[in-house]
């Protein structure tokens, strides 16, 4: 908090003790898991068909009368429902828990847009809409690390690969989607999906008048949200479609 | 000889009047001083709007306290609140009851239709972290219209004050405090914001340049001289 306020304290007085209340204290948890959750997400992701291959339980698997498609999608399910049950946990532990030990109040987002840096303040009733749209756009970037995981999982006959390529691969896009040089940003950033994986943020980026006040129940952008999200969406639609084609062409022999 | 003769009188006259105005005007200030003075304390509630490039907070209802000589608190007791530093100073009495200063009268003025009459204070301390208050006193009503201040560290701010049924107690309906700010800067790459495309909108609000900002305080009651206590400030 001192140092997002460093230049602001000369000229501003503001009660800290009241800034640090539980919606505030949810979104810095957030943003720290932004890539712890990809790592438990792939985790069992990645398992679900190179687990199988690993047991050698995937070849008596599949003839069972189910198809291959049935089976891949089966997974797919698994692994969403798991992810659902993940944030959940995520929203009683991060939300309900801050909000129990430090209370509610207004929560104050510090922003870097361009070349401006902002301090949004959201009154306290109009914050937790925002932390439920949040959490369900996770839900949908998450079920893109799903795909992915599932995808190389079809490759491998151990779990140990699909989780530590689904995790490089998270890991190399969101340092090179956070790199602040223009060439990336224009040519490079729109194309990983991870730039879309935070746009969780944008229900948090409240509109504001002509003079800087927010609009209560605003957002700035809905359609770079909406745009964000169909993105993710054709992942997830790219990706599973691709693990079904692979998965019915491949010679199982584990 | 003639000459010199009227000469010396056009100058003993114009420095009669230069005296008399500048007594005219420390006269002028010890009325208002006094019609402020009959403010012990007051505690008071309004509607605070905050503007500032950089800061996006909505309106706020605010208590504000005050007590003699120079206590002033600004509290939102529902919320944060932003409340600007200088913002003491829309304490009235710590500007012309505060410090000694020498009195310059600046002649006559107008703000909107009410003609005012402009002075200057000069404090006499030469390290006093004020260095020049010009205040302008609408004279009929005996209350402070408009008063600019530059201080030596927190650079310089303005009060423009908009009076009504308080103005017996020299107590305004309606102030609008313009002061300096910061350039603000987060450090780069901790934030991990989720990139929307678009630029920044610049929303610096008229008549304010970006290292300028401006807190509106519109007061819709005040309980006048039945005490504070100190555990508000």
């Amino acid at each position: 908090m001192n140092l997002m306020l460093q230049s602001v304290k000369d000229s501003f007085e503001f009660e800290r003790t009241k800034a640090i209340n539980g919606y505030f204290m949810c979104y810095i948890i957030l943003n720290t898991l932004l890539v712890q959750l990809p790592i438990l997400v792939a985790l069992i992701a990645a398992d679900s068909i190179s687990g199988e291959a690993n047991m050698g339980t995937l070849r008596l698997l599949i003839t069972k009368p189910i198809s291959r498609t049935q089976l891949i999608i089966v997974k797919f399910a698994a692994a969403t429902i798991f992810t659902i049950l993940l944030l959940v946990w995520m929203a009683i532990t991060s939300l309900f828990f801050s909000l129990f030990i430090f209370g509610a109040d207004d929560m104050l987002i510090f922003r870097s847009k361009g070349d401006e840096s902002q301090i949004l303040l959201i009154s306290k009733d109009d914050v937790m809409w925002r932390y439920l749209a949040a959490f369900a756009y996770a839900t949908v970037a998450l079920t893109v690390i799903v795909a992915l995981s599932l995808f190389l999982s079809i490759f491998a006959d151990n779990s140990i690969g699909p989780i530590i390529a689904t995790v490089c691969i998270v890991l190399v896009c969101t340092i090179i989607s956070n790199i602040n040089v223009p060439i990336i940003d224009k040519n490079v950033r729109p194309f990983l999906f991870t730039s879309y994986l935070v746009g969780w943020k944008g229900f948090f980026y409240i509109a504001t008048t002509e003079d800087g006040v927010p609009i209560k129940g605003s957002v700035e952008n809905w359609a770079a949200i909406r745009n964000s999200l169909s993105i993710l969406l054709l992942h997830i639609g790219v990706l599973l479609g691709a693990s079904v084609f692979v998965f019915r062409k491949k010679d199982i022999l584990s | 000889m003639h000459l010199l003769k009227y000469g010396l009188v056009l100058t003993a006259v114009l420095a009669n009047v230069v005296t008399n105005a500048q007594e005219n005007a420390a006269a002028l200030i010890k009325k208002v001083g006094a019609k402020i003075e009959l403010v012990n304390n007051y505690t008071a509630e309004g509607k605070m709007k905050t503007y500032v490039a950089f800061l996006k907070v909505p309106v706020s209802a605010v208590k504000i306290y005050y007590k003699k000589p120079n206590q002033l608190k600004i509290k939102n007791e529902r919320g944060i609140s932003f409340v600007p530093k200088g913002a003491v100073s829309i304490n009235l009495s710590s500007i012309i009851n505060g410090e000694k200063y020498t009195t310059l009268d600046a002649g006559i003025d107008k703000i909107g239709n009410t003609s005012v009459r402009v002075v200057k204070l000069l404090p006499m301390d030469d390290n006093a972290d004020i260095v020049l208050s010009t205040i302008y006193i609408d004279e009929a009503n005996l209350v402070i219209k408009k008063a600019k201040t530059t201080t030596r560290e927190n650079g310089s701010y303005q009060l423009d004050m908009t009076y009504g049924k308080y103005s017996s107690y020299g107590l305004p309906d309606k102030i609008i405090f313009t002061f300096n700010t910061k350039e603000y800067k987060l450090p780069k790459g901790i934030t991990f914001d989720f990139d929307d495309g678009e630029a920044a909108k610049k929303s610096v609000p008229k008549g304010l340049n970006k290292n300028q900002g401006r807190a509106e305080i519109t007061f819709d009651s005040y309980i006048i001289n039945k005490g504070v206590s100190d555990g508000v400030f």
